[in-house]
């Protein structure tokens, strides 16, 4: 009887340690919820979800003070990779946030503008180049389509306009959509 | 397979076997060939465009060269309209690249740079430059390699990648690009690909009868400039006159380290990867290219194209079109200017047949059909095949998918074509990735053997589109956030330093003051004591 209940108390001790160590030894970093929502959105860092930021929306969204349906340039897809990884169901878009459009960018009429660097301030990702009283212009490959810049533009110079592809990147259709076109 | 056979060296190979990679050894030590899994026998149907020989199509009246070759970018015109310019004058370049460039295919004047129908499955118009040969037909000043045995390998590879010339297999990948990656990454064994599986297409076997020569002077060429030890040309069983050619070419060149391979002819084993299992019995690893197992793979074509470039200085401007099919009235293998408009050539080939019905540019299996005969010849146009009425199977309405496994059997990539057809039409992409797309060859054969008539290569290839867009998408996103993350890092950091300037100031301002009171109160001290002294 002695024996028994000393020999189980042993080994549990033993295995209790070997696990405690291995626990440690081989701790797998997990990437935290937030790197992996923020992973998802668009990284547009257009605002329209109400925060200042695609990362602070991410964090939002993982202390569940955000639900998941207010990012229009991620759309329907975006939500759905979200639901998928937050094991929610999906919803659809919150209309209050926008609509999802197709992307865009911001073009400066060079000729009208007159160098104020509002809209330098304005770019999340410092897409704009320019400086006081000189033209600036938009770096297209790194414009996000935010629209941030439009409002304070004094001279009302900037225009969004619709991405194009890049020459030569041309896709297959649907061959659904084409069969019925 | 004839590579380890005693009083070929065998002593010699033995040796060297033990310090070679295992694909060196596979090669060396297999006196066998191998499989590769799926694929389908074909009918040729090769036969009736090898019966006249290859023949020069005349220069039309004029010539559209589209500055779109390949996938990817249109190249950049160099030229301007009304310039004169000689046979083999780059006309096209990529300034990002400095590979694949486009040359004059005569000399003339450059009529026009429009817009004009090309050869691109998106059946969109692209860039052509429009020359108007003056009939001469004149080179510009050619500067060949001397003696390219005794020439810098480096020297070689520059030759190469300035000469435009791209892997007239059908990938157009720039030749230049692959032979300094080869370089880079060091090889042991060229792959001459002769194995042109698909029906009907016949340029590369008329080329092997006609100029085995300059196959083996280009394997040679490409063996120095990358550094290879041995070179394997594999041609099919069935192309009866060929082995013999190649046999005696290699015999006459006195080279001992080229070997000519016959392969049973299983659709699509002319396929890069398909053919070096073939040869090895080993896999380029999924997303991985041939030099990873120390192999460089190049089409035939590609080989006489380097001879030329090296020995007399001429960059790539014409290749081999077999006009085809029961749909025109001659068919043949026609050397072709690049830029020459489909139409000369399907007239060469004694113009259509009352049945045409359907223009393809390619074979069968991989090629796509094409709108008008207007569109030029491209270094990617290996076959214009017209087929009539009786040839196009009705494939008949589309069904669902009844998942018989048929396509899974056929599949040369072994991938599990019915449920890549199921993730993308739930635009499951992560699913599609991980289930392999993107190593499908786009062989057709999936779509062949189908009985619910699925255009599966369609999906495919929507599908590896998608994939693609959805990386850039990704690349972008990445870079906004990182953008984003440093404009914020720097905002945070404006903060800071303003707040520690105004503390320090605040501070200095404080101890100004202080040592104010300070020697106020000293003076005030010394004040007291004179007053007291006194």
């Amino acid at each position: 009887m002695v024996e028994a209940v000393l020999s189980i108390t042993i080994l549990g001790i033993l295995f209790g340690l070997g696990l405690g160590w291995a626990a440690r030894r081989f701790r797998v970093e997990s990437d935290p919820v937030v790197d992996q929502i923020d992973a998802i959105l668009p990284q547009t860092q257009c605002g329209q979800c109400n925060y200042p930021g695609c990362r602070p929306y991410a964090e939002a969204i993982a202390s569940g003070e955000a639900p998941i349906n207010q990012c229009p340039p991620g759309g329907d897809a975006g939500i759905r990779s979200l639901a998928d990884l937050l094991g929610i169901e999906p919803m659809s878009l919150n209309p209050e946030n926008g609509e999802q459009a197709s992307p865009t960018v911001a073009v400066i009429d060079e000729q009208a503008c007159i160098g104020c660097t509002l809209c330098i301030q304005a770019c999340p990702v410092d897409a704009i180049v320019g400086a006081p009283k000189l033209m600036h212009t938009v770096i297209e490959e790194e414009c996000t389509g935010c629209d941030l810049c439009l409002p304070p533009c004094p001279v009302d110079c900037i225009a969004m306009v619709k991405r194009k592809p890049q020459a030569g990147e041309w896709s297959w259709p649907n061959p659904a959509a084409a069969g019925n076109a | 397979m004839e590579l380890a056979q005693p009083g070929r060296g065998g002593q010699r190979l033995m040796t060297v076997l033990q310090r070679k990679n295992p694909t060196e050894r596979a090669l060396l030590a297999g006196n066998r060939l191998y499989d590769f899994h799926g694929g389908l026998r074909l009918r040729h149907n090769k036969k009736i465009s090898c019966e006249t020989p290859v023949e020069r199509a005349p220069l039309p009246p004029r010539l559209f060269v589209p500055m779109l070759q390949h996938s990817g970018r249109e190249a950049e015109p160099t030229v301007r309209e009304g310039q004169q310019v000689m046979k083999g004058e780059q006309i096209g370049c990529f300034s990002h690249l400095g590979s694949g460039c486009i040359h004059a295919p005569t000399s003339g004047t450059v009529s026009a740079i429009v817009k004009h129908p090309i050869s691109h499955p998106s059946g969109q118009d692209g860039l052509c430059v429009v020359i108007r040969p003056d009939g001469l037909d004149q080179w510009k000043q050619l500067d060949p390699v001397g003696d390219w045995q005794s020439a810098d390998p480096e020297d070689l590879r520059r030759r190469i990648r300035s000469s435009g010339i791209v892997g007239l297999g059908g990938a157009v990948f720039p030749t230049g690009f692959k032979v300094e990656d080869a370089n880079r990454r060091g090889i042991h064994t060229l792959i001459l690909n002769g194995s042109e599986c698909e029906p009907y297409i016949s340029c590369d076997e008329m080329l092997m009868r006609e100029q085995p020569d300059s196959i083996v002077l280009g394997a040679q060429i490409l063996q120095r400039a990358v550094g290879a030890r041995r070179t394997i040309i594999a041609i099919e069983d069935q192309m009866g006159a060929v082995n013999q050619a190649l046999e005696d070419a290699v015999a006459r060149s006195a080279a001992e380290d080229i070997d000519v391979v016959k392969v049973t002819t299983i659709y699509p084993e002319g396929g890069e990867k398909q053919l070096i299992q073939v040869l090895t019995g080993l896999e380029v690893p999924s997303g991985g290219r041939p030099t990873d197992l120390g192999l460089l793979c190049q089409n035939v074509a590609t080989a006489t194209a380097v001879a030329r470039a090296v020995t007399e200085g001429k960059p790539l401007v014409e290749r081999i079109v077999t006009v085809t099919g029961n749909g025109v009235h001659r068919p043949r293998n026609l050397l072709a200017a690049i830029g020459t408009p489909i139409s000369d050539l399907v007239a060469r080939a004694g113009g259509y047949t009352p049945g045409a019905a359907r223009l393809v540019l390619g074979g069968p299996m991989m090629g796509f059909p094409l709108a008008t005969d207007a569109n030029p010849v491209t270094k990617a146009a290996n076959c214009v095949l017209v087929l009539t009425r009786d040839d196009i199977r009705d494939p008949g309405p589309e069904m669902p998918c009844i998942r018989c496994g048929e396509c899974a059997r056929v599949c040369p990539a072994q991938l599990l074509p019915q449920e890549l057809n199921r993730t993308i039409r739930a635009e499951a992409w992560e699913e599609t990735r991980d289930g392999g797309l993107r190593d499908c060859i786009e062989c057709g054969c999936c779509d062949f053997v189908c009985p619910s008539h699925i255009p599966l290569v369609e999906w495919f290839r929507f599908g590896k589109s998608r994939l693609r867009d959805l990386d850039a998408e990704k690349r972008r996103s990445d870079l906004a956030r990182e953008r984003f993350e440093a404009r914020s890092a720097r905002l945070e950091r404006i903060k800071r330093e303003r707040k520690d300037r105004i503390a320090a100031k605040k501070r200095a301002l404080r101890d100004e003051r202080d040592r104010r009171d300070r020697i106020a109160a000293a003076v005030e001290r010394v004040r007291k004591r004179r007053e007291g002294t006194e």
